[in-house]
C-alpha cells in the first residue's frame, strides 16, 4: 500500500513537472548554495550553481521511470525468448544459451553497463541499451525454469498432438502461465534499473541533457562539506523510489504466489 | 576433489576467454581510430607516424589476426599501454588491486557475519518486534543507492562528529610504519567497508531469514526437538547450519555485486583501488584502462566463483554424491 503511494507520487511528479516548473531545471533561479526551507519558492534550496533543487527533483523523476520501465521491458524482450527456447528444447539449446546465460552473469554487471555507456557515449538510449543488456539474465533463468516444468504437462502435449506449431504452443499455451513470476520480478528489476541509471549518471554517464537524480548527487559531492542538502534530497528520492517498487513486487507476489507467500517463507 | 577443481577452472578458462573476445570488440566499438588517439597523444600527427603505430600494434592486420594477438597478449597479462598515464595497463591495474581486495574482502566479511547473525536473530524471533524491525532494516537497506549512503556517512561520521577520514587509504605524510600503518589503513577502511557491506548484508539477512524458516519446519528438526534437545543446541546445530547452504549459494552470484559496488565506494572515498581506476579511466575516456579494469574484475568474480564452488562442497559433502 505505502509502496503504491509513493509511486503514484513519483508518477505524478513526473507528469506535474512540466506544468509545476515549466522553466529548465537547469537554469540558475536563487543564489548558489541557497539553504533549504529559506524561501518558500524554493523549499529544498539550491545548488552550486543556483539552480532549484525542487524542480531538479520533479523533472527527474520522468527520467527515472522512463529509464527503469523501458529498460526492463527490453530486458523482457530479450530474456523471455531465449528462456523459453532453452526450456523448450532442452538438450544442446539449452546448453548452448544457458552458457551465454552464465557468461553475462559472471561478468560484473555494472562494470559492463560502464563501459557500454562510455563507448557509446552517454545519453538516454545508450543508457536504457547498457542496463537491458546487463539485466536480461534473471529473466532467462526464470523462463526457463518455469517452461521446463510446463512443458511436460499434459495440456501442452495434447497441443503438440494436435499438431499446433512450436511457436504456437509456446506463446498461447506455455507463455501465459509463466506470466505471474515474471511480473513479480519485472517489478523488481525496474527498481534495480532505477538504482543502476541513477549510479551510472553519478558517475557522469546520464544523458548530458536530461536532469536526473543521480546526476544531481553527484554535482552536490564536491559541496558536501558545506552544503549537504544538494546531495541529500534526491537521494531520499531515489531510496523512497527504490523502496516502493521493491514493496509492490513483494505485494505482488504475495498476491500472485499465495502459496510461497511469506508464512511458510 | 582435485578432479573437480580441475574442472572448474577449465570452465572458468573458456569464460574467460569468451569475456577476452567481449572485450576485444568492445575495444573496436570504441569511439577513434587507436592509431589516430595515440598519435594525437604523442603530439605527432603526421602519417607516417600514424602508419608505424598501426603496424607497432598490429592495427594494419586483419580483425581475426588482431583478436589472436590481443587474446595472446592478455594471456601473456599485457593488457595495454595506457596512454594517458603513460604506463602498461597491468602495472596500473596490480598497483591498486590489493586496495579493492582490501575493501571487497572486508566488506564480504562484514555483510556475511552481520547478515547471518540478524537473519537467525529475526528467523528465532519470526513475527514479533525484532523480526519487524530487522527485516524493515534489511529492506531499507536493500533499496538505499551505495553511492548516496556513503556521502550520508561522510557527512555523519567525518563531517558533523569528525570520527572517521573521509577519503584514502592512509593518511598522507604521517610516515607510518608496520602496526601504527595498519591501525591507520583500517581506520580509513571503516567508513567504505561498512557502507559498500550494508546493501550485502541486507541480502544476506533475507536469505539467512528465509532459509532458516524454511529448514525450521523439515522432519529432522522435530526429531531433534521430540528427543529434548534444547532450542538453542536446535537453533546452532540443526537450523543454521543447514540453512547457510543457500547463503554460500549466494554468496558466490553476489561477487559481481561486489565488485560494482566497489566502484562507487572507492570513488566517494577516494580508496586507491581498482574501481576508482576505472572511475579515472572513464573521466579522461582512456578506453584501453577502462577494459582492462573490466577484465581484471571479470576475472576476480571467476576466481571468487570458484573459490564458493569449492567451499561448497567442502561445507555440503552430499554434493558430491549427487553428481
Amino acid at each position: 500500500m505505502i509502496g503504491l503511494v509513493i509511486l503514484l507520487a513519483v508518477v505524478a511528479a513526473a507528469i506535474l513537472a512540466p506544468i509545476l516548473y515549466p522553466t529548465s531545471p537547469w537554469r540558475m533561479v536563487q543564489r548558489p548554495f541557497m539553504p533549504p526551507f529559506t524561501l518558500d519558492r524554493f523549499p529544498l534550496g539550491t545548488d552550486a550553481l543556483g539552480r532549484d533543487i525542487a524542480a531538479g527533483l520533479m523533472h527527474g523523476a520522468g527520467v527515472s521511470l522512463l529509464v527503469g520501465l523501458v529498460s526492463t521491458l527490453a530486458a523482457l524482450v530479450i530474456g523471455v525468448p531465449l528462456g523459453a527456447l532453452a526450456g523448450y528444447f532442452g538438450g544442446r539449446v539449452d546448453d548452448a544459451l544457458m552458457r551465454f546465460t552464465e557468461l553475462f552473469q559472471t561478468v560484473p554487471s555494472f562494470a559492463l553497463a560502464i563501459v557500454l555507456v562510455a563507448i557509446l557515449q552517454p545519453s538516454l538510449s545508450s543508457l536504457i541499451l547498457a542496463i537491458a543488456l546487463v539485466s536480461w539474465p534473471p529473466v532467462t533463468r526464470l523462463v526457463r525454469g518455469e517452461v521446463l516444468s510446463l512443458r511436460s504437462r499434459e495440456y501442452v502435449q495434447a497441443a503438440v498432438v494436435t499438431g499446433q506449431t512450436t511457436f504456437t504452443i509456446l506463446r498461447r499455451e506455455i507463455l501465459p502461465n509463466t506470466l505471474s513470476p515474471i511480473v513479480v520480478l519485472a517489478s523488481l528489476m525496474v527498481a534495480t534499473a532505477i538504482l543502476l541509471e541513477s549510479s551510472l549518471s553519478f558517475l557522469g554517464l546520464g544523458d548530458p541533457n536530461r536532469m536526473s537524480w543521480g546526476f544531481m548527487v553527484g554535482a552536490g559531492r564536491t559541496a558536501i562539506r558545506q552544503a549537504w542538502w544538494i546531495s541529500t534530497f534526491p537521494g531520499v528520492v531515489i531510496l523512497l523510489t527504490v523502496l516502493a517498487l521493491n514493496l509492490i513486487g513483494e505485494g505482488l507476489n504475495d498476491a500472485l504466489n499465495p502459496r510461497l507467500s511469506r508464512g511458510d517463507r | 576433489m582435485l578432479g573437480f577443481i580441475a574442472g572448474r577452472v577449465g570452465k572458468g578458462i573458456v569464460v574467460l576467454l569468451a569475456i577476452v573476445v567481449l572485450n576485444f570488440f568492445l575495444i573496436r566499438l570504441a569511439p577513434g581510430d587507436p592509431a589516430l588517439v595515440m598519435a594525437g597523444e604523442a603530439g605527432a600527427g603526421d602519417e607516417v607516424f600514424v602508419a608505424q603505430l598501426r603496424e607497432k600494434f598490429g592495427l594494419d592486420q586483419p580483425l581475426p589476426n588482431q583478436l589472436a594477438l590481443y587474446v595472446r597478449n592478455i594471456a601473456v597479462l599485457d593488457l595495454g599501454y595506457s596512454v594517458r598515464q603513460q604506463m602498461p595497463v597491468a602495472t596500473l591495474i596490480a598497483d591498486r588491486l590489493p586496495a579493492t581486495l582490501l575493501l571487497t574482502g572486508s566488506a564480504f566479511l562484514i555483510s556475511l557475519a552481520l547478515g547471518v547473525t540478524l537473519g537467525a536473530l529475526a528467523a528465532r524471533r519470526a513475527g514479533r518486534p525484532a523480526d519487524t524491525a530487522i527485516t524493515g532494516l534489511a529492506l531499507l537497506f536493500y533499496a538505499t543507492p551505495l553511492f548516496w549512503v556513503s556521502l550520508m556517512a561522510i557527512i555523519v561520521f567525518s563531517v558533523r562528529l569528525e570520527w572517521l577520514p573521509s577519503f584514502g587509504f592512509e593518511t598522507v605524510g604521517a610516515g607510518h610504519a608496520g602496526l601504527a600503518r595498519a591501525a591507520d589503513i583500517a581506520h580509513h577502511l571503516i567508513l567504505p567497508a561498512m557502507t559498500l557491506g550494508l546493501f550485502f548484508m541486507a541480502v544476506y539477512v533475507r536469505m539467512t531469514r528465509a532459509s532458516m524458516l524454511e529448514v525450521a519446519g523439515q522432519d529432522f528438526v522435530k526429531t531433534a526437538r521430540a528427543k529434548g534437545l534444547g532450542d538453542r543446541v536446535i537453533q546452532r546445530r540443526h537450523v543454521l547450519r543447514n540453512a547457510l547452504l543457500p547463503v554460500v549459494t549466494l554468496a558466490g552470484l553476489q561477487a559481481g555485486t561486489l565488485v560494482g559496488g566497489a566502484i562507487l565506494t572507492e570513488t566517494v572515498f577516494a580508496w586507491p583501488g581498482i574501481g576508482r581506476l576505472m572511475y579515472e579511466a572513464l573521466l579522461q575516456r582512456d578506453y584501453n584502462l577502462l577494459l582492462g579494469v573490466f577484465v581484471v574484475s571479470s576475472a576476480m568474480v571467476l576466481v571468487f566463483n570458484l573459490v564458493t564452488d569449492v567451499l561448497y562442497r567442502v561445507v555440503d559433502p552430499r554434493i558430491e554424491a549427487a553428481r
